[in-house]
């Protein structure tokens, strides 16, 4: 503990916890309902953050790395140690988590104004603060494990806020429970790992997998474990239905957590455990990431809720990042993670924004059943919010990957290996096709996101000259997150749009693997290298048709695009419902589990119940009564009683003499003294 | 004839039918009659004891304590008949059994 970076990820870590503890016990009762205690101690770890990022910058080695650990459970043999793990990837996704956390504070505080369960709110963002920053700073698995279930918690309690809605009753259920499916094949990883090398400890563990204590099937089982985590958290296909439903939740919530920081823990995970993922497992991942990215995209097309869009859109990216880490180039999965969690964010506070001001012009007109949340009932915000367009416009430039911002560089990276892995796999060439027909996919569902809301004219003209431009608190986060959507902050010192060359790429350099075996770092990098440039022209023009194609459906209207749906067919009703998904699983997996439970139910109420456990007290009854019988008649009745009888019986005897007579007693005297007597003369 | 044995023989036969006087009984003061057999009985050991036994007029002063004695008895017992009469009408021991049980 005695190291500076140490000292302040134990502040990091701890400070949010103190906050939710003082908030869930006295918030109620502070001035302000108490968000100036969460909001100051979430500055201060964004303080803390920034002061150990400009530190890491300062010292630029890209084997920085601290790690401290202490004993948690000590049972002879048997102990576990947990403990922190300082590096550059915890540095930069602390900066992440504590920079929107920050953000979601401070805009919480307009976007939440006059709620019932205001102070609450707080404490659970502090809650899912200090959990999510657990399992950055964790140095082993267990712990990692520990703050990921915490994080399922907060996302539970947080998409549940307004739990008098059963929908979002029902999404946090959904949540939590997709999430468990995930988590128990997490669980399963590290029990095989802790099996095999005796340690929870990455440092351990990637030593006992080079040295081949845990290998082949069991290795790739292991690794296809933990990615199950990954998958549940970062919503991976099939595991992806609980995101879309978690929108349920307060949009800023909907920005920290899902869209930025926890479903990022998913992708985390994976980079973190990458180098001891075999072939094998990679394979799966990449297949996993890449039908998730492709799958999503094509989903988002069609939806009409605005945070619908975004949360398919969130989907799509993480299949992104988890496409890049199966297919090596992690890095750039993580790269993807830092500028998803930045432009990503933005575009959900803007949706939070657009949401806002939609809810107080339906509520000045007594309107209460437009969907304010329905993007066919917008149209035309351009005037009326300037400032949530512009910020908005630029992340929709970053997430459809347009050269001078962020994404462009990321997605770049992540396409480029793609494309490398599938020259050097030739039979694998679906993966950059998922990945490079996702990314047109997104540029078109993107604009036509920004196009419907901002653009053309207002469907609901009654309306319009209610929409104001949101409080400061709220345009705030939108102006820095929209600015950091910018190319520049992710390559400085060095100024070139077209190259991911940077602190970034200079700090988190990737490692070798070390299964035996794998590719080196090195290989994936110069591949990757090599396949930049054509990753990057397709990209680039794929993202513009993407971009064209929007514009010329929904600004010069050259196709309807109500044709193009009719034209679609089945497609276009697939996509709109999720290809039925949610449906599909309720017929084939719910009602079947339901009706299994139904039958086991009978099974044990109507048949084991009934005839065994009850034949037992039955049994029990009948011999209860037989030795209730044997007690009275025979304990009770000759022991118990017979003493009492005699008692009696003598009592009764030795009555008799005592008559009350005193006659009686004088013979009894004089007979006594005559016996005496007689005895005596002997 | 004027021997110890004797009079002892005539308290002892004095005493028994006390003793039978008062276990037989059910008058009240047929029972009190038969302690007074009994108290002249111990009067006559006395007094026998006091001449044969050379104990001088130590028993002839017994026997004057014990008349003494004798007569008080009788005068309470008496008063506890007349009692027991007016209480009960009867002066059958046997009935005067209200503290019994």
């Amino acid at each position: 503990m005695d190291n500076l970076f140490i000292r302040y990820s134990v502040l990091i870590l701890f400070l949010p916890l103190l906050a939710f503890i003082i908030q869930i016990f006295v918030g109620k009762r502070l001035p302000r309902q108490g968000d100036w205690v969460s909001i100051s101690a979430i500055v201060s770890t964004l303080i803390l953050s920034i002061i150990m990022f400009v530190k890491m910058l300062i010292e630029y080695n890209p084997d920085f790395h601290h790690e401290s650990s202490f004993t948690w459970l000590d049972m002879g043999d048997f102990n576990i140690k947990l403990g922190f793990l300082v590096d550059n990837i915890t540095i930069v996704m602390l900066l992440v988590v504590s920079l929107i956390s920050t953000c979601t504070h401070i805009f919480s505080t307009q976007y939440l104004k006059g709620d019932i369960r205001y102070s609450r709110y707080f404490a659970y963002l502090g809650l899912f603060t200090f959990s999510m920053n657990g399992i950055v700073l964790a140095n082993n698995l267990m712990s990692m494990y520990m703050f990921w279930e915490l994080v399922g918690v907060s996302s539970y309690l947080l998409i549940g806020h307004w739990f008098e809605k059963d929908s979002a009753a029902d999404a946090s259920k959904k949540a939590f429970l997709t999430n468990r499916v995930g988590d128990i094949g997490f669980f399963i990883g590290i029990m095989l790992i802790y099996t095999a090398i005796g340690s929870f400890a990455f440092s351990d563990i990637f030593e006992g997998v080079s040295t081949g204590m845990i290998k082949g099937t069991t290795l790739t089982i292991a690794g296809v474990g933990l990615f199950l985590g990954a998958m549940g958290k970062s919503s991976q296909f099939p595991l992806h239905i609980w995101l879309p439903d978690a929108m349920e939740g307060p949009t800023p919530v909907s920005a920290l957590m899902h869209a930025a920081t926890m479903v990022a823990a998913g992708v985390y995970l994976s980079v973190r455990v990458f180098p001891l993922l075999t072939p094998d497992a990679l394979l799966v991942v990449a297949y996993v990431g890449g039908i998730t990215a492709i799958f999503a995209a094509t989903i988002a097309i069609t939806q009409n809720d605005i945070k619908k869009v975004l949360a398919y859109s969130t989907v799509s990216q993480l299949g992104y990042m988890i496409l890049a880490v199966g297919t090596g180039v992690y890095t750039a999965a993580f790269f993807h993670l830092l500028t998803h969690a930045m432009f990503k964010a933005n575009l959900f506070y803007g949706s939070g924004s657009v949401i806002h001001s939609m809810h107080h012009a339906l509520h000045e007109k007594h309107d209460h059943e437009t969907d304010p949340q329905d993007m066919r009932n917008m149209g035309g915000f351009r005037k009326k919010m300037p400032i949530t367009h512009f910020s908005m416009l630029l992340s929709t430039f970053a997430i459809a990957g347009v050269p001078l911002f962020s994404g462009f560089l990321s997605k770049d990276a992540i396409l480029a290996g793609t494309l490398s892995f599938a020259q050097h796999n030739p039979q694998h060439i679906l993966l950059p096709i998922f990945g490079f027909s996702a990314a047109a996919i997104t540029a078109f569902y993107m604009f036509r996101m920004i196009f419907l809301t901002f653009y053309g004219e207002a469907k609901k003209p009654e309306i319009i000259n209610d929409i104001h431009e949101s409080p400061k608190e709220m345009t705030g986060p939108l102006v820095l997150l929209g600015g950091l959507s910018l190319f520049i902050w992710y390559t400085l010192p060095y100024f070139n749009p077209m190259s991911t060359h940077g602190w970034f790429t200079d700090l988190v350099v990737p490692r070798n693997a070390v299964v035996p075996g794998n590719l080196t770092a090195k290989e994936i990098e110069d591949g990757a290298h090599h396949a930049h440039y054509l990753a990057m022209y397709i990209s680039i023009a794929v993202a513009f048709s993407g971009i064209a194609l929007a514009y010329l459906m929904y600004i010069k209207k050259v196709f309807v695009p109500k044709n193009w749906a009719k034209k679609a067919g089945f497609l276009y009703y697939w996509s709109l419902n999720k290809y039925y998904f949610d449906q599909n699983y309720n017929r084939f997996l719910y009602q079947p589990t339901l009706r299994l439970a139904r039958k086991v139910a009978w099974v044990d109420w109507d048949l084991y119940d009934k005839y065994f456990i009850n034949s037992f007290g039955h049994l029990t009854n009948i011999a209860s009564k037989i030795t209730g019988k044997l007690d009275y008649h025979g304990i009770d009745q000759v022991f118990v009683d017979g003493n009492g009888k005699i008692v009696n019986l003598f009592g009764k005897i030795i009555k008799t003499i005592q008559t009350g007579r005193l006659q009686n007693y004088i013979l009894y005297v004089t007979a006594g003294v005559i016996i005496l007597m007689i005895l005596q003369s002997f | 004839m004027d021997q110890l044995s004797n009079y002892l023989l005539i308290a002892a036969v004095l005493f028994s039918l006390g003793v039978f006087a008062v276990m037989t009984r059910r008058n009240g003061i047929a029972v009190l009659m038969g302690v007074e057999l009994m108290l002249n009985a111990a009067n006559i050991n006395f007094v026998a004891f006091s001449r044969f036994g050379g104990m001088n007029l130590d028993g002839h002063i017994f026997s004057l304590f014990v008349i003494v004695l004798a007569a008080a008895e009788a005068a309470v017992a008496l008063a506890i008949v007349i009692n027991i009469y007016n209480n009960l009408n009867t002066i059958n021991i046997d009935d005067a059994s209200e503290l019994k049980n």
